[in-house]
């Protein structure tokens, strides 16, 4: 039995049964990294005298384990969230030589569960991209076909899940970043209300937008590693203030007199037809377990994906303000004074595409734009929060395909920026608006590129979401009909 | 929407970056497509609405201000690209 297929829930259900110890575990994840990172190219840093010395030592210290004990399972880390004493590089040229000298509050509570970081993730340059071709480092492959991206800008932690390099991952998700890459890699993606998560240490890219998140292979897994990472830190003002919850107490494969909501806006113009088809057929699948779908209007994409990268770009080109080569971080080698020295080493350091977010956001905040796009674009953000309150007013859950395209191949987009912002077309508007979203496959197309389903919730209201993915899993088998096949 | 160099290399320069000759033109272009594609935000029906600075509704949080102390010295200054005597070097700023 090849045990990376299993799900960390079928592994904690093994551990429970003692069929097999902690260091099994990780010794085969680290053969089956050895087998297929050659090929995706999903990792910056893989940590495996670590990852193998510790699970020694939860082994010795587990050996009477409760039935949800998470240690001793292994987890891979996006590469812009810090670590302590391993490289947290954002896949920049600027923090390449980076070492945490803090953990972010969600690898305290991976490490308080004694789980195990077998690597750091690659990531388009600090989460700004939607391919992972913005990487510094290397551009990772999609497991299911790898002349195709696997999305981004998490597109290493959805392909490392994907390809079983890892049983799960964490993400973070500013515009999609979490979900597109889990649609295009065939896997389940979450991103939690804004709040849910703390974002301490996690690098900032856009602060009022960004979430971290799971990825995992099956929805219990998104529900366990969400127990885990969810809740009220004082390190992060914005985190809120709620009760802990059980996810997983959610799942109760019933979906029954939900009311979800389809707008009709989202597959229309620009969703490619194959998707379109398999989002249709999750309709149907949807209706006969019992939902009440409905067509309903929520006209508010193209302001919405407006609006976000003038935010986020705005947001960015402060947050990004920190680098220049003084206390950490690249510094240039040619400067006479210190204006250069912070022109040279931001100029040399970050890549094009992060540049062009700092330019971009830096107009639109300057004096004489302020009024015309950041002005309108956050007024922009209190009607899409207002549309949205106004549908989950008639319904539970809003239906939508994660992307309006299976995964496209390399150097598609990678020259048109404006191309490449299209691709967040369906996600950007639920950062916008702060609310959480799931991507679950619910297919392929032609050739057997794997199709994403996102379903969206209230505020805090991920045990909706979460429970109406869930039923729809385990009705459609996604895991037992399809797999990637590492096709060149 | 047009932008011209001087007003490229003024943000470039506001946002401390540097622009090749050869580069301006590129990002002129994008930069115009983008703030074309961003102009939507002119035709949605705003008017009247608030502007919405953050996801939630919290506003002012506040905690004691209290020292916490970080003891790890040395964590901090190896990622430092120049130091001398435990301290960051820079170049001369007076």
């Amino acid at each position: 039995m090849d045990l990376t297929e299993l799900t960390v829930h079928e592994l904690q259900e093994k551990l429970k049964n003692k069929e097999i110890n902690v260091s099994d575990i990780t010794k085969a994840y680290i053969s089956r990294i050895d087998e297929k990172e050659k090929d995706v190219q999903a990792f910056v840093t893989v940590l495996k005298e670590e990852a193998l010395k510790k699970s020694e030592e939860v082994q010795a210290q587990f050996d009477n384990r409760e039935n949800n004990a998470l240690a001793g399972i292994p987890i891979g880390i996006k590469d812009n969230i810090n670590t302590k004493g391993i490289r947290t590089t954002c896949s920049s040229k600027m923090l390449e030589n980076f070492i945490s000298p803090y953990n972010a509050t969600v690898i305290e509570k991976i490490n308080e569960e004694n789980m195990i970081t077998l690597g750091k993730l690659n990531m388009d340059e600090f989460a700004m991209g939607a391919s992972t071709e913005y990487s510094y480092f290397k551009k990772t492959k999609n497991p299911w076909n790898l002349s195709r991206v696997p999305g981004g800008s998490s597109g290493g932690s959805a392909a490392a899940v994907a390809a079983n390099m890892v049983p799960f991952a964490l993400g973070s998700d500013t515009g999609g970043s979490i979900r597109q890459p889990a649609a295009f890699c065939g896997v389940v993606g979450l991103k939690p209300t804004y709040g849910l998560v703390s974002r301490y240490g996690l690098v900032a890219f856009a602060s009022s937008l960004d979430q971290i998140g799971p990825i995992t292979k099956d929805v219990k897994d998104c529900a366990i590693l969400l127990n885990v990472i969810a809740g009220h830190d004082e390190k992060d003002t914005t985190s809120a203030n709620i009760e802990k919850k059980d996810y997983t107490k959610a799942l109760k494969n019933d979906v029954k007199g939900l009311k979800i909501g389809v707008p009709k806006e989202f597959l229309g113009e620009g969703i490619n037809e194959e998707v379109k088809s398999r989002i249709l057929e999750a309709i149907e699948e949807y209706k006969k377990l019992g939902a009440i779908v409905e067509e309903c209007s929520l006209d508010i994409a193209k302001y919405a994906l407006a609006s976000y990268y003038i935010i986020a770009c705005a947001e960015a080109s402060s947050n990004l303000g920190r680098f220049d080569g003084i206390r950490y971080g690249y510094r240039s080698k040619n400067f006479n004074n210190i204006k250069e020295l912070y022109k040279n080493s931001r100029s040399e350091g970050f890549g094009e595409e992060v540049k062009r977010r700092i330019i971009l956001g830096t107009y639109v905040l300057s004096s004489g734009y302020y009024d015309a796009y950041y002005k309108k674009a956050q007024q922009v953000r209190t009607l899409v929060k207002q549309e949205f309150e106004k549908c989950f007013n008639k319904y539970d859950v809003i239906l939508t395909p994660t992307s309006p395209t299976v995964a496209f191949e390399f150097g598609s987009k990678s020259n048109n920026p404006l191309e490449m912002y299209m691709a967040d077309i369906c996600t950007v508007s639920v950062n916008i608006a702060g609310v959480p979203a799931i991507s679950i496959p619910c297919g392929v197309d032609s050739n057997g590129m794997p199709v994403g389903l996102q379903l969206i919730g209230n505020n805090f209201a991920e045990e909706t979401i979460l429970n109406a993915a869930y039923t729809f899993e385990q009705q459609f088998k996604f895991r037992e009909k399809y797999k990637p096949e590492f096709k060149i | 929407m047009q932008v011209s160099k001087e007003e490229i290399l003024h943000i470039a320069n506001l946002a401390n970056l540097n622009i090749k000759e050869e580069e301006i033109e590129k990002y002129k272009t994008n930069l115009e497509e983008i703030l074309n594609f961003a102009n939507i935000v002119n035709n949605a029906p705003i008017d009247g609405l608030n502007e919405t600075i953050t996801a939630n509704d919290s506003y002012n949080v506040f905690r004691k201000d209290e020292v916490k102390k970080f003891e790890d010295r040395e964590a901090l200054l190896q990622n430092a690209p120049e130091k001398e005597r435990r301290m960051f070097k820079i170049p001369k700023v007076m």
